[in-house]
């Protein structure tokens, strides 16, 4: 139905011609879902926006040919390609809270969707409306179409868009990322739909996403794509399972499992380099004065029945404003120099929990403890508390959590001198390159600023930073979410290797239970500010007790063993 | 709903009692009333009985007390230079300030939004860049010079349009105005494109610049993707997000405008509030500077209060909560 053939798509500019994709074919039939995947940059979204029509200017489509069914859609003028829009080819994209309007109720997009395609009235179309979305399974519909978008939750208004995708009849849709922004429960219900959408109405999907586990589910052939181009093609089981080209090879290495523990992950072959932290001359340095200072190596963290409320907005004179209980009598420990993974979905409360050990958030109840004595709640705990250095924090967005004007060697020696652990300047440089060593960055960096490094580079930054206030305890809040899976299995590796040679504790934040598999001893899983299930990691995977524990697993899309293929032909280290 | 608009009332108690109190504070501080109020020749006693009329003599907040409660009244007291009753000045003066300034915000918004609208749809076309940069050169000069140009170009060269002062206006029961009649509208004209002029360039480049923003916002891709004509996209979907933030600004801006239009009324003689004040600041009319400064603080908190009914009106998201 939709033939893409030797697609080529430039983007001039004043240094020379850009090609972000070349020479890339792919086919989809009636009922097909194809997924396209890779790392970012890998001109996934462009190839998108080639086929609806939509590429950002100054690209374009220099050499190649696009065709829908009989219809060559290169050679449309702006108006009858605008036509096609909608009606032909439709598009859903990544952020539900964004891509609707906030000002028109969802009927009115609806219905003047459809009657921009269709002469129809105004009564009939209202009909139509709701008849999708009860089809894509938003329950009571005639009442919730008189809604605005934001009072509905991120995975209804998912919901929401694929009907109004949906709502013209189209051949082809083109999902951009469709769950990326969403939780596996939600995921996996706004999957099964697009599924069901392909089955029933024959409906052809383009599936852009980075998530293997996503294509595993979903497709029935897949595209990889890197650098603009295709690695390789073919059946869903034969490419994740088989993979034929060494990148794919790589890149399924790199994928954490979800079914075993793995020592370490496996690294692709990349452009960024260093693997392991080499214990180089300099590296030793930040070694021997890691292992200095006062404190003794490993230490544990505990919280005791932590309570924290929020109070919403005041919404009416007479009543109370709402409290919104974020964490409910929550207990965890962290045993000394060890990794406890803390799993749950978005607003369960991780991140509160994050803001309670390092002190940002008051708990309206329950007492904190490091090691054996107590550790002061955030109002009590001072600025110059020792406690403020012990524990330092990974943030997760590497790209928003360095100042963008300072260079690394300050960003660097800013917990020296904020903690006064070293006076002397020529030494604070002196260790800060000695921790970029040791992080496997070369010591030069530290004249460099955050924008001349890659997402997976400012993390290694954003650790040694967190490192230089030479802290027994980490806190790390989905520290790779924002990168991809390659460079993240080289972040990951980094933090494990680092956790193993200083005995460090580390409470990390994640919702990807695959990565907390690999990187935890321990677990504990939240729901709705309660702790669900916890203890120790290996436990949980092989036989989770909650009822809610065993959902959130089941759910979550796993590439390796599924459809009863046998987990096998896994690459040795490459 | 109701909760919001009544919140924001409450607030503006106190802006208007921490205004009150600065505008008081002009009395008591700024100089000594009497020995403006009187000559040389007065007489010591005089001049103390003088001062025991007018309650000066009384503690600082009893005299506040006063002064709040009398305005509470309607009673602004009387003015050191004429001798009349403060209401009675301002009351004749507000009427041409008003209409100068609605006027003024009216030229800014008919021309300001679809120019906005028109520059950041094109942004690279001729006409675009024409109107980006007379508006610059616009806002580069200042307001009185522009009065001057226009005064010497459709008043004195041409001789199309009276030079200053108020004419033609029609008594509504107290309220007179410009509005009705062919020769008020061609005294109001020319300040009103004067006072306009900045506005205008603000209102556009503010419209171009969130319309900008909007445009390249995922639910525009969107809507885009499923073949809404342009026309609809621009004008349904786009300009109402666009409008939100503006509507702030051009709020801010009105209040402004009704607030320093001195400039334009002395420029062209308009007998408006501004006018008033300036020659209440050259005879120290105390009484008179001290209401102008409560009334004009009575302008801002009343704008602020339509702008914000105006954003419950455009934004559901701040008229309805509750998920359905």
């Amino acid at each position: 139905m939709l033939t893409v053939e030797n697609l080529t798509v430039q983007f001039p500019g004043r240094f020379g011609t850009f090609t972000a994709i070349e020479d890339v074919s792919l086919t989809i039939e009636r009922g097909e879902i194809h997924g396209l995947v890779g790392e970012s940059g890998a001109g996934k979204s462009t190839i998108g926006a080639a086929i609806i029509g939509l590429l950002q200017p100054p690209g374009f489509v220099s050499n190649g040919s696009i065709h829908l069914g009989d219809t060559d859609l290169l050679i449309l003028g702006d108006d009858e390609a605008h036509q096609t829009r909608g009606k032909r080819i439709s598009m859903i994209f990544q952020d539900p809270q964004t891509s609707l309007n906030p000002l028109m109720t969802i009927e009115d997009q609806l219905i003047e969707t459809i009657q921009t395609h269709e002469d129809i009235s105004t009564e009939d179309a209202r009909s139509r409306a709701i008849s999708l979305l009860e089809e894509t399974g938003i329950e009571n519909a005639s009442q919730r179409i008189k809604a605005y978008p934001h009072q509905f939750s991120g995975g209804m208004r998912q919901r929401v868009v694929i009907a109004l995708a949906l709502c013209t009849n189209p051949e082809l849709i083109i999902a951009d990322e469709p769950t990326t922004a969403l939780d596996v429960a939600v995921q996996s219900q706004v999957l099964d739909l697009i599924r069901g959408l392909a089955n029933t109405r024959g409906i052809g999907f383009l599936l852009i996403t980075h998530d293997i586990g996503v294509i595993a589910q979903t497709c029935q052939n897949v595209t990889v794509l890197r650098g603009g181009q295709v690695m390789e093609h073919g059946p869903t089981q034969q490419v994740l399972n088989a993979p034929e080209h060494p990148y794919t090879q790589s890149l399924m290495a790199a994928v954490p499992r979800l079914d075993v523990k793995l020592d370490r992950f496996l690294v692709p072959d990349t452009e960024e380099g260093v693997e392991t932290a080499p214990i180089g001359r300099s590296a030793e340095d930040a070694e021997r004065w890691l292992r200095s200072g006062d404190e003794m190596l490993g230490q544990g963290l505990s919280m005791e029945g932590v309570t924290v409320k929020f109070t919403g907005a005041r919404d009416s004179l007479f009543r109370k404003p709402e409290v919104f209980v974020a964490l409910d009598d929550v207990s965890m420990t962290i045993r000394p120099g060890t990794v406890m993974g803390l799993v749950g979905e978005s607003g369960s409360g991780k991140s509160t929990m994050a803001k309670v050990l390092t002190g940002l958030v008051q708990p309206t109840a329950g007492t904190l403890k490091l090691n054996d004595s107590t550790l002061p709640l955030a109002r009590q705990r001072g600025r110059k508390d020792p406690s403020r250095r012990v524990i330092q924090m990974v943030f997760q967005d590497p790209y928003s959590s360095l100042n963008s004007r300072h260079r690394i060697g300050d960003i660097l020696a800013e917990p020296l001198w904020l903690y006064g652990l070293e006076n002397d300047r020529a030494k604070r440089r002196d260790l800060a390159a000695a921790m970029l060593d040791l992080v496997g960055l070369s010591a030069d960096a530290i004249n460099r600023y955050p924008h001349q490094f890659s997402g997976g580079q400012r993390q290694r930054i954003a650790v040694a930073r967190s490192l230089l206030a030479r802290p027994r305890v980490l806190i790390c809040d989905e520290p790779t979410s924002a990168l991809d899976v390659s460079i993240q299995a080289q972040v990951l590796n980094l933090l494990k290797d680092l956790q193993a040679r200083f005995s460090l504790t580390i409470l990390f934040i994640s919702h990807n239970l695959a990565v907390v598999r690999q990187m935890s001893d321990d677990i504990t899983v939240l729901k709705s500010g309660k702790v669900v299930e916890a203890g120790p990691s290996e436990a949980f995977f092989n036989d989770p007790q909650a009822d809610y524990s065993q959902e959130l697993l089941s759910l979550t899309p796993n590439y390796v063993g599924q459809k009863g293929v046998a987990s096998q032909t896994l690459v040795t280290e490459v | 709903m109701a909760y919001f608009i009544l919140k924001r009332l409450f607030q503006s108690i106190f802006v208007m009692l921490a205004v009150a109190f600065l505008a008081f504070s002009l009395f008591r501080f700024v100089g000594d009333p009497v020995s403006q109020m009187t000559g040389v020749e007065t007489s010591v006693q005089d001049q103390e009985q003088l001062r025991e009329e007018l309650g000066l003599n009384d503690p600082f907040v009893v005299q506040f007390y006063r002064f709040t409660t009398d305005i509470l009244k309607g009673d602004f007291g009387y003015s050191y230079r004429t001798r009349q009753p403060v209401n009675e000045m301002i009351a004749s003066r507000i009427p041409a300030t008003i209409e100068l300034g609605i006027t003024a915000l009216m030229i800014s918004l008919i021309v300001g939004i679809p120019a906005g609208v028109y520059t950041a749809l094109r942004t690279r076309g001729f006409a675009t860049q024409t109107i980006l940069l007379t508006t610059l050169v616009g806002v580069s000069i200042p307001t009185f010079v522009i009065g001057i140009v226009l005064i010497f170009l459709f008043g004195v060269t041409l001789g199309w349009m009276p030079t200053f002062g108020r004419g033609g206006t029609v008594d509504l029961g107290g309220w007179t105005t410009s509005f009705l009649t062919l020769e008020g509208w061609s005294y109001l004209i020319l300040p009103a494109i004067t006072l306009g002029v900045y506005q205008l360039t603000l209102t556009m480049r503010l419209v171009r610049a969130e319309m900008m923003e909007v445009m390249r916002s995922d639910y525009i891709r969107f809507a885009t993707a499923r073949g809404i004509p342009q026309r609809k996209l621009h004008y349904r979907h786009a300009l109402g997000n666009t409008m939100i933030p503006v509507i702030t600004i051009i709020g801010l801006q009105f209040g402004g405008v009704i607030a320093f239009s001195i400039v334009t009324e002395s420029v062209f003689q308009w007998p408006g509030m501004g006018l008033l004040f300036l020659e209440s600041v050259r005879f120290v009319d105390i009484p008179v500077m001290g209401v102008y400064l409560v009334v004009i603080a009575f302008f801002f908190v009343l704008v602020n209060l339509v702008v914000d009914i105006l954003y419950l009106m455009i934004d559901p998201r701040l008229r309805v909560k509750e998920a359905i």
